[in-house]
């Protein structure tokens, strides 16, 4: 499961990521997430252990319930476990306070949402500018990154429009632009292509194989089969607990989907 | 974070929501525009008492004889005359911070002109008693050091006067009116001052050279009283000790006896009345200060309905990498931003109102630069101080509540 990371991805910080099997970018070992609800409590995740390398592209699959959100959230460290233990690039994260998780994350992390989470009347060239806002990274280098993530998800032309005036495809695009702007280490997306339709799912899909081929570490909860099949391997939750965990084979490469798909007038962007 | 993104994201926050950032300032804006406009109109106020208070001559020094009796029991022989006219000539030489003086030599009498006749005091004193007591003349001219030295039989009236013996539309410079027995030529007359403090008419005067009057109307060289003014208002207090000790060397009183005069001054009428101009000041400014106290708590609820409304917003920023020092810090400025435009926009209106009031509304403002400074650093600190608690709760918010919250 690990690829070459291409060697003119250039490197932002200087934390060390291993491109050989011994060191995983992210260890976890035996999670458990519990809830309480009033009297009752509740496993989200009950025992999980993982490794995942520099360059997988992993899709977690599982229905309502299963935790695999819980997993993913807590992967991006957004929300910490009951108990276990989880390394990211050998640190462990569970001895870190909120604040340095927080850089950790801005630093080494890029997230997708079903929802886009976009700030409502704010450019996507702001919405993007963000994480780099938060990186303390100076104006004339934050404009070269904003535009040329912009660019590379192919909204050179909408970089001054506001959420509203964008499709769903087009938002989604610039919560990619926005996770990648800051050259992570892995991307984490929950349930991406939910809110979208085949073909604009496809288009994104084909971003992050392009992303993917490029050495960054991806992560995707999805629901959606054909989805799931255009990662490398397929984990399936259940109950809290890690039911499978397989290689995909026959890939879906979207690339070759869009090229076998008709371009109906209807599903043109609007400008 | 650097600061200049942040200012400009508080400002991109605050103008989604114009009319409710307006409203939320309007609080901060009353709160400055009172404090402005009630320490102005205070300090106006207090202005008006000390002009007015000036107008009788704040550095006035009134030096008054005790009668030689004292608790029923006759002094030594000599003491019972305690002020002359050569005490005043002394004071004037001998104590630098005074510079007028003048003694006053006082008796009733009846004034007539033609056919009308008034009963009214004259009052014999030196030409620096008009600067000393801050009389202005009207009309004519006052008597000289010339007038003083020849025994000139010339007078300046007050208003009082002229009104009872000439009537409306009758000049009286140059008329010859007669005070007592001895006739005495109008040079003069002076502005009317109302009726004094202790209800006495201030224009019922008759003011003739002291050598005329003393020697042509009294039998004796006492002087009732001796007025002196202090140089500067600073220098009253010094001035009344001087006084003190060198009338004591010249009545040649012993150590340790009593003085045979009083030494009197106006600030202590001024003072009183300075305090209570200050209460009220004081009193009207803890008002307008809980003005800004209710338009902090504003802000802070503002705020507090801004962190709920714009949760997932806070948790989108926290997933890209905002730490909660970030969060915090943005919401604290957008409230500072908040109260400091308030309190700009306040200090603004409140110089305006200010110059309304003392143009339309007749009464004296003076906007003093501390009150705005003061309005300027308050207004900043209500920010911080109503925005931390709102920032705190942003801050504190779990990542992943904050991104699923509905």
């Amino acid at each position: 499961m690990v690829t070459e990371v291409d060697k003119n991805m250039p490197e932002k910080n200087d934390l060390n990521i291993s491109t050989n099997k011994s060191q995983p970018v992210i260890s976890v070992k035996n999670l458990v997430k519990i809830y309480k609800v009033g009297s009752e409590t509740l496993a989200a995740l009950n025992d999980v252990s993982m490794d995942i390398f520099a360059g997988d592209y992993i899709a977690v699959m599982g229905t309502s319930g299963s935790g695999k959100s819980t997993f993913m959230n807590i992967l991006g460290m957004l929300d910490v476990p009951t108990r276990g233990e989880y390394k990211f690039n050998g640190e462990e994260v569970g001895d870190k306070n909120k604040n340095e998780r927080a850089r950790l994350r801005r630093d080494n992390l890029g997230f997708v949402f079903q929802s886009f989470n976009l700030l409502s009347r704010t450019t996507a060239y702001d919405n993007v500018e963000l994480p780099l806002i938060y990186g303390n990274i100076g104006s004339a280098e934050r404009r070269e990154k904003v535009e040329k993530a912009l660019i590379s998800v192919g909204l050179k032309d909408k970089m001054k429009n506001t959420p509203n005036m964008l499709s769903g495809g087009q938002q989604q695009r610039v919560a990619i632009a926005r996770a990648i702007v800051n050259n992570p280490k892995m991307i984490l997306a929950d349930e991406p292509t939910g809110n979208l339709d085949t073909r604009t799912s496809m288009e994104i899909i084909q971003i992050f194989q392009d992303l993917n081929d490029k050495g960054i570490t991806i992560l995707m909860v999805t629901h959606e089969d054909d989805i799931a099949q255009s990662a490398k391997q397929k984990v399936i939750f259940k109950d809290g607990k890690m039911k499978s965990s397989e290689e995909v084979h026959d890939r879906l490469i979207a690339t070759d989907q869009l090229a076998q798909m008709p371009k109906p007038e209807e599903i043109v962007e609007e400008a | 974070m650097n600061i200049g993104s942040t200012v400009k994201i508080s400002f991109k926050a605050l103008g989604k929501n114009k009319f409710r950032s307006f409203l939320t300032m309007l609080g901060i804006i009353i709160g400055v525009v009172s404090v402005i406009v009630m320490q102005a109109i205070g300090k106006g106020s207090s202005a008006d008492v000390n002009a007015r208070i000036s107008s009788l001559g704040t550095n006035l020094i009134t030096i008054s004889p005790i009668s030689a009796r004292s608790g029923g029991v006759n002094q030594d022989a000599g003491s019972g005359v305690s002020l002359k006219k050569e005490d005043a000539d002394v004071l004037l030489k001998e104590v630098p911070t005074i510079d007028a003086v003048s003694p006053l030599v006082r008796t009733s009498a009846q004034i007539k002109y033609g056919n009308k006749n008034w009963r009214s005091t004259i009052s014999g004193v030196f030409p620096g008693y008009f600067t000393i007591r801050v009389l202005e003349i009207k009309d004519g001219a006052i008597f000289t050091k010339e007038d003083e030295k020849k025994l000139a039989k010339v007078c300046v009236i007050g208003k009082t006067v002229q009104d009872n013996l000439f009537g409306p539309g009758v000049d009286p410079i140059g008329k010859t009116i007669r005070v007592g027995t001895i006739p005495y030529l109008v040079i003069g007359t002076i502005v009317s001052k109302g009726t004094s403090g202790g209800g006495q008419d201030q224009d019922d005067i008759v003011l003739a050279p002291y050598s005329t009057v003393q020697n042509r109307m009294l039998g004796n060289d006492n002087v009732n009283q001796i007025f002196a003014s202090a140089k500067t208002e600073g220098d009253v207090n010094t001035a009344v000790t001087q006084i003190g000790e060198v009338l004591r060397t010249q009545h040649k009183l012993l150590p340790g006896a009593p003085n045979n005069f009083t030494i009197s001054t106006q600030l202590q009428i001024r003072e009183t009345l300075n305090t209570v101009v200050d209460t009220i000041t004081v009193l009207l400014s803890i008002v307008a200060a809980i003005s800004l106290v209710v338009g902090g708590i504003g802000i802070m609820n503002i705020m507090l309905v801004s962190v709920t409304e714009r949760t997932r917003e806070i948790g989108t920023r926290m997933a890209v990498g905002a730490t909660g020092i970030d969060v915090q810090f943005q919401l604290l400025l957008e409230a500072v931003v908040l109260s400091l435009t308030g309190g700009v926009t306040g200090i603004l209106l409140g110089l305006l109102t200010a110059y309304i009031v003392s143009r339309f509304g007749g009464y004296s403002t003076i906007v003093a630069p501390d009150s705005i400074i003061i309005s300027f650093v308050v207004s900043t600190l209500i920010g911080v101080f109503f925005g931390w608690y709102p920032s705190r709760k942003a801050a504190n918010l779990n990542p992943i509540d904050a991104l699923r919250y509905e």
